[in-house]
């Protein structure tokens, strides 16, 4: 699964950090550092993580199958 | 025919094309499936993978973390679109709507988004460049060939820029337990962007994690061995430092060469368009059919007294496509202005710093919040008595309040909102080349919450 952060609008509340720990870790105070591509058997964690953020910074992918280009399936 | 009809015929089966498929031109051709566009999108890329996230790679891809090809963008919805990938546009065709192909191919169009973006700027001397050990870092490609040097444990890295991305270069290095040597023009790190009180405190967080700093020196030479592997850099004070990994930070070029031909107000500095993402003709004309987004684009803000201002921010990038794909199928009553104050964010050395606003747009910057010993606290800018930016480091909470305080143009400087305020709290000069030869220009304020709420009112001078 893919997930993104915006980290402009991230804040530090680390509520990610405590839900889903493997994906999302605090860096200091309150940097956050997250994997982009988290194996699909966390994506209830990943949820639970992006429905508690405060903010609503976290982004989900959305889509079962994507319209993947033909020139990246390849590659 | 009325021009609502044309509008309706033009969203069920006109012709769009994306040029520059990352952040910006994914969001806008999301953005443009929701705003209800069922005609063709064609998106075109110089890169042979789908869209991409960036920040990654010069954070959890450089400390080995994640693998630079798992930071594929996430998608929100189906875009249903036709993807020309691997090969970059060469030129842009407005007395008949094509984008040419640097294949030879041409697309035609009937509305066109521009979204090439930056590309890293190259070290200056091409053999130099060639030397292995040699990385500059803005793609996937890049990320991966400079993790695996790290990887392999050299004996030193040279950074060559402290701006952002350099800084965060030398903080993964030195989480990696790598010597690292920065070098830097300027007087300290982040000058440039922050002014001289934020780069002091950013000299001594490096100096403090290890960093051997050194500014106002420039780099005059990568010296390679017999099997052309870099070995040693020289310096303009004749003195010199062993590495075998350099990492070119030297900031971006943006893409509009292939813009040179068009008619359009492309050049170094970005294309310039109307704060709804229409890009302007080389006579300062306004196109209907041409509109720009992200870091290529370089847009009036009101704010800032109207200058036009390109942003090499995520954020920016996700906005502007936003209401650039929702003015590309609107009519001239419903567009929406790009209005968004600029936030940015840089993880470096375990501190969050944040901006909001445009810190070089100011001339005084005071420490209202915390404490700059112990790195966290926040700063804001002001020009001539208003508040014009605000930085934080680990303090980013409270960033949204100073964002408020310069859409309401509130006088500089501001009064601390926690009782954590400086017993020193006094102005001092921000020190980088200011705004020169400004006009008294209107003094504006900015409203509303939604893209489609975000106006612009003109205040009185408040002096």
């Amino acid at each position: 699964m893919r997930v993104v952060v915006d980290l402009s609008r991230c804040q530090g509340y680390a509520q990610c950090a405590f839900l889903a720990p493997e994906v999302f870790r605090m860096h200091g105070e309150e940097a956050l550092m997250y994997h982009p591509s988290p194996d699909d058997a966390r994506r209830e964690q990943v949820l639970r993580a992006a429905a508690a953020c405060p903010v609503q910074a976290i982004l989900v992918d959305q889509l079962e199958d994507r319209d993947v280009p033909a020139e990246a399936a390849q590659s | 025919m009325t021009s609502a009809d044309n509008l309706r015929a033009f969203k069920r089966d006109g012709r769009i094309v994306i040029v520059g498929a990352s952040l910006a031109g994914l969001r806008a051709a999301e953005a443009l499936r929701a705003e209800g566009f069922t005609g063709s999108l064609t998106m075109i890329g110089d890169e042979t993978c789908e869209p991409y996230d960036r920040p990654p790679l010069s954070k959890q891809v450089l400390t080995g973390w994640v693998p630079a090809g798992d930071t594929t963008l996430p998608r929100r919805r189906d875009v249903n679109a036709e993807w020309l990938l691997g090969v970059p546009a060469s030129g842009l065709d407005l007395a008949t709507n094509h984008v040419r192909l640097a294949d030879g191919r041409e697309v035609p169009f009937d509305r066109v988004l521009i979204s090439t973006g930056v590309r890293a700027r190259p070290w200056f001397v091409e053999s130099e460049a060639a030397l292995d050990g040699v990385f500059v870092l803005r793609t996937r490609e890049h990320a991966e060939g400079l993790q695996q040097a790290l990887a392999a444990g050299p004996s030193r890295v040279l950074v060559i820029g402290a701006g952002f991305t350099g800084s965060e270069i030398a903080s993964i290095c030195r989480e990696r337990d790598i010597a690292v040597t920065v070098a830097e023009l300027a007087p300290a790190p982040l000058v440039g962007a922050l002014g001289a009180m934020i780069g002091d405190v950013a000299a001594d967080l490096q100096r403090a994690h290890g960093v051997d700093l050194r500014c106002g020196v420039k780099v005059t030479r990568l010296e390679g061995d017999d099997q052309g592997r870099l070995r040693r850099a020289h310096f303009d004070d004749g003195s010199t430092v062993d590495a075998d990994v350099a990492v070119v930070a030297l900031g971006g070029i943006r893409n509009t060469e292939w813009l040179r031909e068009s008619g359009l107000a492309a050049g170094p500095w970005g294309i310039a368009c109307d704060t709804g993402c229409r890009a302007l003709t080389l006579d300062g004309l306004i196109t209907d059919d041409v509109f720009v987004a992200g870091d290529v684009a370089r847009c009036p803000n009101p704010i800032y007294e109207y200058r036009l201002i390109s942003l090499e921010h995520w954020a920016n990038a996700v906005e502007q496509a936003e209401v650039a794909a929702h003015n590309m199928v609107s009519g001239q009553a419903d567009r929406w202005p790009h209005l968004s104050i600029p936030a940015f964010w840089s993880i470096q050395f375990g501190v969050n710093i944040k901006s909001v606003g445009v810190p070089t747009f100011a001339d005084e910057v005071v420490v209202t919040q915390g404490s700059v010993a112990d790195r966290r606290f926040v700063a804001a800018y002001g020009y001539r008595g208003r508040v014009t930016a605000a930085v934080s480091f680990n303090n980013a909470k409270w960033l949204d309040h100073y964002r408020q305080l310069i859409e309401t143009a509130a006088p500089f400087p501001p009064p601390s909102p926690t009782p954590d305020q400086p017993v020193d709290m006094k102005p001092v000069p921000v020190d980088f080349p200011g705004p020169v030869l400004l006009a008294q220009g209107a003094t504006v304020v900015v409203t509303g919450h939604d893209p489609s709420e975000r106006r612009v009112t003109a205040a009185q001078q408040n002096r």
